[in-house]
């Protein structure tokens, strides 16, 4: 973890509310694990103090990219940044998804929204070319299929509407996949909680494991405010852990849904 | 130049710590900044026993500041002790610890296991949360509880006390003066401001625990006030807190006649805040001239103009 000053090397709208972030971060470029997020501080911001998290999606050499929706007034501020300007960087942050390898369980990715932003490095990094399963409201909300197609995954998309692929939830797709097939495969999934309950709630029911990654609400990042707590289960019943300490990612059998997230 | 000030019978090597609670127990923040160049470092509160803390959302940006509600979520003395001090304990700069509880019994406890690690700068008394064996009221609202608490720790240490004093008062001299004459060493001012937000959408509170505490930029002049005050009615040592992110802030507190300063919120968005603040400091005395920052403490220049 460092502080860095990074320069903006493009900063583009992909489609509609989305844009992709690329900065030269040297310092924290080489360091970063799948499912890592770095904490940014926009300056032009200036009365709202806090730094925005956001999930890493590409690393290069001295580079990170990040793929963001515009939703609020540092996501605005933020768009409106150009080439060579300079931001705060904090990173990387938080405690990653578990790298597939040859000799471990077939992947099997799921994505809400921009969910996917998180899971595209460990897609890149994984020995496996596993499933990803895409869900969003809309068309528009489906973001880089084609960018998992190209590292070789097979890509499953579900919109609310049904304006592209299945009508529905992700999670539809997902459960006909664990009927035709469970064992010897595991669950990485980010995306709005209640889609990870619902993800967690599934591989409870075939009894396969699965790393979530929870969007919580974040403030110092480093794990000294204890803003960003998760309920998650204990040998002698529950205690709060720090989303961005011992997460992001957590084993979804260990978290207490039901205390409230 | 001298950047050293007294704290009781602490010294420091400049007058920059941080506010307990914004910094986790140092080590969160040690691979982002040198703690040794501090004043000090101040923990985040501890009680007798392990506490779960708030339900979420704890914290909500403002403008110019931040509320929350943690809860005091923390370890525990014992656990405190076994995780964190033997990492504090190796800091070149002493370490202030934040105490609470919910009786004088669970106050003059933690104080006691405190007092038995070898080492340990100061205590510091947080006496903004609730008596439970009496009305609810906080210990730092009601006078006779507040002197109640600072004596009961008094006897138990002879380690330099800190009472950190709530702003939630109509006037904080009496509660200064009371802190003072219980034999605290120093005073803390300020802690967050009581304070709430809402969401029209949704009608709910922004908060999970419905109000919290305002804290950042915003409260900074209040702050300034209350050190201003309390500064004149006490000969104890104040630590001014509210809302610094850079030297001419925690100057306005020096000059007010703050002896220390904490930074606080700023922590959450620029860690390097208190190591500039100190470089700050620095530069000020030097364009200025003064050899010595304790002769700033309280000098502010005050010219009463006459009203017609």
């Amino acid at each position: 973890m460092v502080e860095q000053t990074a320069t903006i090397i493009s900063n583009r709208c992909e489609t509609g509310l989305y844009f992709r972030l690329v900065l030269h971060a040297p310092a924290i470029a080489p360091n970063v694990q799948p499912g890592q997020f770095v904490h940014i501080r926009i300056p032009s911001l200036k009365d709202a103090l806090l730094r925005r998290p956001f999930s890493v999606f590409d690393t290069g050499q001295e580079t990170i990219s990040i793929l963001y929706k515009v939703v609020g007034k540092g996501t605005v501020a933020l768009a409106r940044m150009r080439e060579n300007e300079d931001l705060s960087l904090l990173g990387p942050l938080g405690h990653g998804f578990t790298i597939p390898t040859a000799n471990s369980e077939f992947p099997l990715l799921v994505a809400g929204g921009y969910g996917m932003a998180a899971l595209y490095l460990l897609a890149k990094q994984s020995t496996q070319k596993g499933i990803v399963f895409a869900g969003a409201r809309e068309r528009n909300d489906i973001l880089c299929e084609a960018e998992f197609r190209a590292l070789g995954w097979d890509v499953r998309v579900a919109t609310e509407d049904g304006s592209y692929g299945e009508r529905g939830l992700v999670t539809q797709p997902l459960r006909t996949e664990l009927e035709r097939q469970a064992e010897g495969r595991k669950l990485f999934a980010c995306g709005p909680t209640p889609m990870l309950e619902a993800v967690s709630k599934l591989a409870e029911e075939f009894g396969v494991g699965a790393e979530v990654s929870l969007d919580q609400h974040l403030c110092c990042g480093v794990g000294a405010c204890l803003t960003c707590v998760v309920p998650v289960k204990t040998s002698d019943g529950w205690e709060y852990q720090r989303a961005c300490t011992e997460g992001p990612v957590f084993d979804a059998r260990k978290i207490l849904w039901e205390a409230g997230l | 130049m001298n950047l050293s000030v007294k704290i009781g019978r602490l010294t420091l090597q400049n007058p920059v710590t941080v506010a307990s609670g914004t910094f986790g127990y140092g080590a969160e923040y040690a691979r982002l900044i040198d703690l040794n160049q501090l004043g000090a470092v101040t923990v985040k509160g501890i009680r007798v026993c392990p506490v779960r803390g708030n339900p979420t959302p704890r914290t909500f940006e403002v403008t110019s500041g931040l509320l929350n509600a943690i809860g005091l979520q923390g370890p525990g003395v014992d656990a405190f002790i076994k995780k964190y001090w033997p990492f504090l304990r190796e800091l070149k700069v002493p370490t202030i610890v934040n105490i609470w509880g919910t009786t004088v019994d669970e106050y003059v406890e933690v104080t006691r296991r405190l007092s038995e690690l070898e080492g340990l700068g100061a205590i510091e008394i947080n006496v903004s949360c609730p008596n439970v064996n009496g009305d609810g009221t906080a210990f730092g609202t009601d006078l006779n509880l507040l002197g109640e608490i600072v004596s009961a720790c008094r006897r138990a240490t002879s380690l330099t006390l800190i009472t950190k004093l709530s702003p939630n008062v109509s006037s904080i001299v009496p509660y200064a003066k009371a802190a003072e004459q219980a034999g605290s060493d120093a005073l803390s001012i300020m802690n967050s401001y009581p304070a709430m937000a809402i969401d029209p959408e949704t009608r709910r509170p922004r908060l999970g625990n419905v109000t919290g505490g305002l804290s950042g930029p915003c409260i900074k002049p209040i702050a300034v006030k209350l050190v201003f005050d309390a500064a004149r009615a006490v000969r104890i040592p104040i630590i001014g807190i509210g809302g610094i992110q850079d030297a001419s802030d925690a100057l306005e507190f020096i000059i007010a006649g703050a002896t220390a300063v904490a930074i606080g919120t700023a922590n959450f968005y620029e860690p390097q805040t208190a190591l500039r603040v100190v470089e700050g400091l620095r530069e000020y005395l030097k364009n200025h001239q003064i050899e010595d920052i304790n002769d700033l403490i309280g000098s502010v220049r005050i010219e009463r103009k006459s009203s017609c």
